[in-house]
């Protein structure tokens, strides 16, 4: 695999960034300080981040409602998005989009989004974009095994084999779609199964082995980018927490939530770049460190940002 | 002036802005070899090339949404929703993530794309292909509403609706696709949220949309027979709905009959009249009256069909109700 150690290491860095602000996240809202809800990937940050690595800042992504690790992985600022959380003026939305809708055009996130399934055509249109201007930029579509039941997503995949879209399906199964288990929802075992249907490749990736993600997400990437059309890469992951913050997960046992829990991507790495010699257990140490005191600052920057003034609030509506 | 039908005029307004603009693209089922099943794109494909001029797959959630997608990201989709009626397979990508990408992305995203729609009664197409649903996308906060009434006001509106910088929903009476006008050549625009006086008069106003306009002036005709002189005020936008000019008309003539063929409960003349009794209240010398469809499905069979579209009788009636006030 082409990739430098130290891609390795700052893989490993935004995964921990990842992992370190959604606990931050989930300690704060029990906290009461974030209102709302909020939809953790704990556990998943494998796929953002191996997905990710292989974007460039030209290239675009749709989210999910699920989406904190996908925006920290392209790029996000942990100062602008716990700022958004609070609902402060100074967040990436102004306030205004909260925890799911969090969006960053600047940085070609096409936003997180409230509506599963929402994302596919969007992301089909954004290639659309991408291949009209006649740009080799892609659009990664981030999804989860409940859209991939959504029409939107069979229409979007229909249509972008049929326009040969340089978009790649990237499908976060984690099995459950709220308390709905893929074995009862799902009519097939796997997502991937389906890319037959769309006359694209079909690949389902280990979702917690973040290197195997890189190199699976990277072929599809690479196939878009060259104009060979649209992918479906299933990245089996499991999340960590409930569907939202204070969430019984009633639906979910005991056992398989430690049973992937050794499987953690994060304990994982290390163990990688330990034996690659790649790190230090003090080098890890002090990236934890300084991520820690990342997202503090960033806590700190949200709870003394103002809120919106409410005289603004009919303003961005539309664009004048 | 040349003469053209409201569809040719439509035809005219994409020929424009397609060679002006090479980013704007269009989009449908049947656009392209077709020509769109009414004939406002023909030609286009022939013009422009497949790359502009695509024909999709039945699949309105994907046509939509890939054409918000792609507004993000610098394009300017027309898109072709054969019937306005189609909208509810594909609503959440127009209401949800069009019309409110902008605002909960705190004013970054920008979607300029334009969804033309065909809506209406009279041509015996039943339930499901002749509603008019303007008040639905009216009641969207981010979304803009046109309903032109002629070939020129047609051509006009949508060079500014395609150039306009949010998601327009632009709402073509199916009946008016025929009617002939004069329409200028060359490159116009009529402003969105600008209403037009179709026929000014002094003693009642009739505000009315689309092809309800048309009934709106053979009734003024007729009332004006009878020593009657009504207003005729066509809003052609719906929203953001030109106040001033409705306001004017009414302090003038202090009589309001509204005409739309949407369901009169729950339409946009509900949301007129309302506006009017807030801001004007002390001017009306008689209740505000609305002539509109009543609150059924569209029916099929040709007499129901002619009882549910408001009439010229109708609408005279509601006149003389007004003045007897």
């Amino acid at each position: 695999m082409d990739i430098s150690k130290e891609q390795m290491v700052d893989m490993y860095t935004k995964m921990n960034r990842i992992r370190m602000f959604e606990i931050r996240v989930s300690e704060l809202f029990a906290a009461g300080k974030i209102p709302g809800f909020v939809h953790l990937s704990a556990g998943q940050e494998a796929v953002a981040t191996g997905v990710c690595a292989n974007l460039r800042d030209s290239d675009y992504i749709t989210s999910t409602h699920r989406g904190h690790g996908h925006l920290i992985a392209k790029g996000g600022d942990v100062k602008f998005m716990m700022a958004e959380l609070l609902g402060k003026k100074t967040g990436y939305c102004k306030g205004k989009g909260g925890s799911m809708h969090i969006a960053d055009v600047d940085l070609r996130i096409l936003g997180m989004n409230g509506i599963v399934g929402a994302g596919p055509p969007l992301a089909a249109g954004s290639a659309l974009a991408c291949q009209y201007l006649g740009k080799d930029s892609v659009c990664v579509c981030f999804f989860g095994d409940g859209a991939s039941n959504q029409g939107t997503t069979h229409e979007a995949m229909n249509l972008a084999t049929c326009w040969k879209l340089p978009v790649v399906f990237l499908a976060e199964n984690n099995m459950y779609g709220i308390s709905s288990c893929t074995i009862n929802s799902m009519c097939v075992p796997n997502i991937a199964d389906r890319a037959g249907a769309y006359d694209m490749p079909g690949i389902v990736v280990d979702g917690n082995d973040v290197m195997a993600v890189y190199e699976a997400s990277g072929e599809a990437i690479k196939r878009a980018r060259q104009g060979q059309g649209p992918s479906l890469i299933e990245c089996k992951t499991y999340r960590h927490r409930g569907h939202f913050e204070g969430d019984p997960c009633v639906y979910r046992n005991k056992k398989e939530l430690e049973e992937w829990k050794e499987k953690d991507p994060i304990p994982r790495i290390e163990k990688k770049l330990l034996e690659l010699g790649a790190l230090t257990p003090e080098k890890m140490q002090e990236i934890k460190s300084s991520l820690q005191n990342e997202i503090s600052a960033a806590e700190r920057f949200a709870e003394e940002s103002p809120y919106p003034d409410p005289a603004e609030l009919t303003l961005d509506v539309y664009t004048v | 002036m040349p003469t053209m039908t409201f569809a040719q005029a439509l035809n005219d307004a994409h020929k424009i802005e397609m060679q002006r603009d090479p980013n704007v693209y269009v989009a449908g089922e049947d656009v392209g070899v077709y020509g769109g099943i009414f004939g406002v794109t023909s030609g286009l494909l022939d013009q422009f090339g497949p790359k502009r001029v695509r024909d999709t797959p039945i699949t309105e959630s994907a046509i939509i949404g890939t054409a918000v997608g792609a507004a993000s990201c610098g394009l300017r989709p027309v898109i072709e929703l054969m019937f306005v009626d189609f909208i509810g397979v594909s609503m959440d990508q127009l209401f949800n993530q069009a019309a409110k990408m902008k605002f909960m992305f705190g004013g970054k995203a920008k979607i300029p794309m334009v969804l033309r729609a065909s809506c209406g009664a009279g041509i015996g197409a039943a339930a499901q292909h002749s509603q008019c649903l303007e008040a639905w996308f009216m009641h969207v906060p981010g979304l803009k509403v046109v309903m032109p009434s002629t070939p020129s006001d047609a051509k006009g509106l949508l060079i500014s609706a395609i150039r306009d910088e949010n998601p327009v929903v632009f709402l073509e009476h199916k009946i008016l696709y025929a009617l002939e006008g004069e329409v200028p050549a060359g490159d116009y625009t009529v402003p969105l949220g600008k209403a037009d006086i179709k026929r000014e008069g002094k003693d009642l106003t009739i505000i009315a949309t689309a092809q309800a306009v048309h009934t709106a002036l053979a009734a003024a005709e007729k009332l004006a027979g009878e020593g009657i002189s009504a207003e005729v005020l066509d809003p052609r936008t719906l929203s953001p709905l030109d106040e001033e000019t409705i306001l004017a008309s009414v302090r003038k003539t202090h009589r309001v009959v509204i005409v739309h063929e949407a369901v009169k409960f729950g339409g946009p003349g509900a949301e007129i009249a309302a506006l009017i009794a807030e801001k004007a209240f002390d001017r009306l010398d008689a209740p505000i009256l609305r002539v509109a469809a009543p609150f059924c499905p569209v029916p099929f069979s040709p007499p129901l069909e002619k009882e549910y579209v408001p009439s010229v009788e109708k609408v005279v009636k509601a006149a003389k109700t007004v003045m007897e006030s």
